[in-house]
């Protein structure tokens, strides 16, 4: 038995599955304030006169994270930038507690000025004067050469409670990216762990032994103790939650376009052969663009309940929505009354419905069926509009070698998965204006949480070596060891794909689920002079990547004709 | 510097599996640092600055400016298409004013490229920046275009490309030829008799230093642009001045190519040579970058920059205050110096001997301009190489004056075949490019 469970804004969902099966599903109201009641109140209610020892895990995809820095409850960060050359520290700067030093490495993690230990521990001193408790230090390439980072902590490291170092954020290329994640991974560290030592104690109270995880941006999930040091690991888990559901309900391997289309949004994933697609660099959240491993997800302002009205002689739908539809007694006409005025839908009041329509048909003379087309029409073409661009974007992306400029892999949607409350309205007219047919998966009003309780751990790994240096980094997993002259292309993969391993299975993964893949594979021949071939810089990626537990066998979703 | 923050488009495509050979300068690692640099700075999640993917320039693309032997598919590999198409895609932002300005960071480069094609020299195979203002008037209609040349070595290619057409301003500051490939470049090459003054050369002495250069830019370069009032400035942005290049030997820093790309705004950039890929390029390219987008680049410095060790003496700086007064008189008399050069004749010729040096070629070229008061003048050229093959080609300038096309025209009509392997009719105005 796996159990999952999706904290929502206003819901709490948990599922029961038995042999992949749903067997049980549970809903309770979700006290923001306190979440921890919420998950004890919904694991109680799904547990009700289950076995406890059948257990094998639970999944939590929570908003611990995301409410923390949505809602600003944050803890202040010391942050100590070694910056070196490039742009003004006025732009790197995050917050008020930034401290610039005088140290740094280049492009190639070649130390080019050391620590100055008296201007560091003095920062240190400032920090403790100023009543703050957590650092992030944060290098420009340290994932190059973590040891300028580690070398500050190891100066201050005694007199705080908690340092995030920027090169275990991620192996990606972005100094302003590594500033604000390690400054958000440091601002949420309380908040989250104290989240986490809850769930434990309470888990300790019940007598399941089963592993607790959480559920990532990207789609995977970490076991919680694990997950206890990466604390923005877990930020934006629903939209994740939502992309995993899909695929979990539709087992789908096809490249594929997922709409989610709720009461206020409408978000866009798209997939790959199956595999949901990876922001490049990292998500962004509330302005901040991280490294933080997330799907690529899109949420336009428009779902069934946006308000519908005429500005300036233009019909106008979203981003903001009034309440419920006025088939439901809202104030507004919305997407949804068009639907039910227009025969679509047989769901709440429709004289309500069309009254509503009727109230703005009188702008162009229209009548009400003329003006619940209308708005239905906008609806489906502005959400049209907005996957066509996403799929533009992704299929424009810059690539940086002839042979992808020639032979580069096209994203070519065959079907598009449509969930949320209009889907089934809106499916026939969407299919259509995209061009491939849809489908709609089955037990979507649970698709997060039974999408948390089937996704498999994930995770990722950089390896740079660079034989001129003789040193081979894994910036993740703060490694940074002596190679040999002749270390090859071979040699670097064996050794990513082995951490990998290891990374994944510490952090809760089966063995059965360790679908790996090398995503980046660079040789370059390092010349200098006039050809001499100093050496070789060599640049490895690779990750488990997002999909589905082993010994799941649904059979892939048909989809409608 | 400028305070206004513009909008930049970038368009860069590195070549990572592209090289002339896997030790050659022109090689896979060249751009790497320079792509860590960039990205590591985050510049693609500013605001104002937007990374485009290049798009390909066409084999009628090239034809439109160069005549290549025997054609244009054999000249080239699929990474040139990128890189000129990589430029036009630049070119193609700022006229669409997507962007406010561009910078096409690409590679191969081209700037070494002539009119006529055998194959490969100075690392050059076809002429990016030609084929982008030659689209550029192909689609937008006639533009008065300035292409200030950057780079270290003189652009032999692009002056032969722009030698006959007075409405490309073409000036080129380098290192002086006495001193480096290719060995030309000298103030008195100053543009065919139809564009006398509309190409300008500026050789700067070895260790010129960042002073120099600024010095050039502001009391030469500017003043000419002003008079000239281009409708575009490109910039033919070599980064191979700078102190620490392995194959040049002047004195230009990061800081000082941030600053000239300030003052000069160019509308486009298309990188050109620079081959210290690791000390150099990736501040530089950073500098310029910034630089264009409006954003503070006084931070931007090479870990070892240290301006006094490299300034340039004061016998280089009263070289260049006299260099830059004596160029500036010849731009000033430009016009009163064509009857000199002219001479009353209907016709003038020049003969040259053209060495590819990537490609170990040898060319032997006569090439006739007829003299006209309308139009660049037609041009024609018999030219053979010692891959055997013997061309003749009839060029109509664009804008041409309806005599230059009637008699090229004619030209191409009458002439017979004879010894040539092939002939070939180019017009630009009518986009016509014939072979027989």
């Amino acid at each position: 038995m796996i159990v999952g469970i999706d904290v929502g804004g206003t819901h709490t969902d948990a599922v029961l599955l038995d042999n992949f099966e749903i067997k049980k599903t549970a809903k309770v109201l979700t006290d923001r304030e306190n979440l921890i009641k919420s998950l004890i109140e919904v694991t109680e209610e799904i547990f009700e006169g289950e076995d406890p020892g059948e257990l094998e895990k639970v999944v939590l995809s929570t908003t611990i994270s995301t409410n923390a820095i949505v809602q600003g409850k944050t803890d202040r960060v010391g942050m100590i930038l070694a910056a070196g050359p490039g742009l003004s520290s006025e732009m790197l700067r995050i917050n008020e507690d930034t401290h610039f030093i005088s140290g740094y490495v280049n492009h190639r993690g070649i130390r080019v000025a050391d620590t100055d230990r008296g201007e560091v521990a003095g920062i240190g001193n400032i920090f403790k004067k100023e009543g703050i408790d957590h650092v992030g230090i944060v290098g420009k390439f340290s994932t190059r050469n973590p040891g300028l980072e580690t070398e500050i902590g190891d100066i201050i490291n005694d007199r705080f409670r908690h340092i995030s170092f920027g090169h275990r954020m991620s192996g990606n290329l972005s100094f302003p990216r590594r500033i604000a994640t390690t400054y958000l991974n440091a601002a949420i560290w309380d908040t989250y762990n104290a989240f986490v030592k809850n769930v434990m104690e309470y888990v300790k109270h019940t007598k399941t032994t089963a592993p607790i995880y959480i559920l990532k941006a990207d789609g995977g999930t970490s076991e919680i103790s694990q997950s206890a040091g990466y604390p923005v690991g877990s930020i934006l888990s629903g939209p994740a939650a939502s992309v995993m559901g899909i695929l979990s309900l539709t087992n789908g391997s096809k490249d594929a376009v997922a709409l989610d289309i709720g009461g206020t949004t409408t978000d866009i994933a798209i997939f790959a052969g199956g595999t949901p697609l990876l922001e490049p660099l990292g998500v962004t959240i509330e302005g901040h663009k991280t490294l933080i491993r997330g799907l690529l997800t899109r949420s336009i302002g428009i779902g069934g309940d946006s308000r519908v009205r005429y500005e300036d002689g233009r019909l106008v739908i979203g981003p903001e929505r009034d309440g419920p539809a006025a088939a439901f007694g809202g104030p507004s006409p919305t997407p949804t009354d068009a639907m039910i005025a227009l025969g679509l839908t047989n769901i709440g009041n429709l004289d309500k419905a069309l009254k509503a329509v009727k109230e703005i048909a009188g702008v162009k003379n229209y009548s009400i069926e003329e003006m619940a087309k209308e708005m239905f029409d906008l609806v489906c073409r502005k959400i049209i509009s907005a996957v066509n661009e996403m799929l533009r974007e992704i299929n424009n992306k810059p690539v940086y070698t002839v042979h992808e400029i020639f032979e580069g892999k096209k994203i070519k949607p065959e079907v598009v998965y449509i969930a949320g409350g209009p889907a089934r309205p809106m499916a026939p007219y969407i299919d259509k204006m995209l061009g491939f047919p849809s489908c709609i998966p089955e037990h979507a009003e649970v698709a997060n949480a039974i999408g948390a309780a089937l996704a498999r751990t994930t995770t990722e790994l950089t390896l740079l070596a660079d034989t001129e240096k003789g040193e081979m980094t894994i910036a993740e997993e703060g490694i940074q060891t002596g190679i040999p002259r002749g270390f090859t292309r071979e040699d670097a993969i064996g050794i990513c794909e082995d951490k990998l391993r290891e990374r994944a299975l510490r952090m809760g993964a089966q063995e059965d689920d360790l679908d790996m893949e090398i995503i980046e594979d660079q040789v370059f021949n390092m010349v200098r002079g006039m050809g001499y071939t100093a050496g070789k810089n060599i640049r490895i990626k690779a990750q488990v990547k997002p999909g589905l537990i082993a010994g799941f066998k649904k059979e892939e979703l048909n989809v409608r004709r | 510097m400028s305070e206004d923050k513009k909008k930049t488009g970038l368009i860069f495509f590195p070549a990572f599996d592209w090289a002339i050979s896997p030790t050659h300068p022109e090689r896979e690692e060249r751009l790497l640092y320079t792509q860590d640099q960039v990205f590591e700075e985050g510049l693609l999640d500013l605001d104002n600055i937007v990374e485009f993917k290049p798009g390909l320039a066409t084999i009628q693309d090239i034809n439109r400016i160069h005549i290549c032997a025997p054609d244009a598919q054999s000249v080239i590999t699929q990474s040139h298409l990128i890189s000129a198409g990589g430029a036009i895609t630049a070119a193609e932002k700022v006229m669409q004013k997507e962007v406010d300005n561009a910078f096409a960071l690409v590679r191969p480069p081209g700037h070494h490229a002539m009119r006529i094609v055998h194959g490969a020299r100075g690392f050059c195979n076809i002429n990016i920046e030609a084929i982008m203002v030659e689209y550029i008037r192909h689609k937008y209609g006639p533009r008065k275009i300035a292409v200030i040349d950057t780079d270290c070595h003189h652009g032999d290619g692009s002056q032969d490309i722009f030698w006959h057409d007075p409405n490309t301003l073409y000036i080129s500051i380098h290192q002086d030829g006495r001193t480096l490939y290719p060995g030309s470049g000298f103030p008195d090459e100053f543009g065919g008799p139809n564009a006398l003054g509309y190409t300008i050369n500026v050789p700067l002495p070895p260790n010129t230093s960042d002073e120099g250069f600024l010095f050039a830019l502001d009391n030469l370069i500017l003043p000419i642009l002003d008079e000239f009032k281009p409708d575009l400035i490109i910039n033919s942005a070599g980064q191979d001045n700078h102190y620490s290049d392995p194959i040049t030997n002047m004195s230009f820093s990061a800081q000082g190519y941030a600053i000239l790309n300030d003052r000069l705004s160019p509308d486009i950039a298309v990188l050109e040579g620079g081959y210290s890929i690791e000390t150099a390029l990736p501040y530089v390219n950073v500098g310029i970058i910034l630089a264009m987008a409006g954003i503070d680049y006084s931070h931007v410095t090479e870990p070892d920059y240290d301006p006094d060790a490299i300034r340039q003496t004061p016998q280089t700086s009263r070289h260049i205050e006299q260099q830059v007064s004596y160029i500036y008189n010849l731009w000033k008399n430009r016009e009163s110096q064509r009857a000199g050069v002219v001479k009353g004749g209907e016709y003038a010729r020049r003969d040259k001997s053209i060495f590819y040096d990537t490609d170990g070629i040898s060319e032997h070229q006569e090439e006739t301009v007829r003299i006209c008061d309308e139009c660049g003048g037609l041009v024609t050229v018999n030219s053979r190489a010692s891959t055997g093959n013997r061309i003749f080609a009839v060029m109509i300038p664009g804008q041409s004056c309806p005599a230059c096309r009637k008699k090229g025209e004619e030209i191409f009509e009458s002439t017979n075949k004879g010894s040539y392997n092939y002939m070939y009719f180019q017009d630009r105005d009518r986009d016509i490019f014939l072979v027989k």
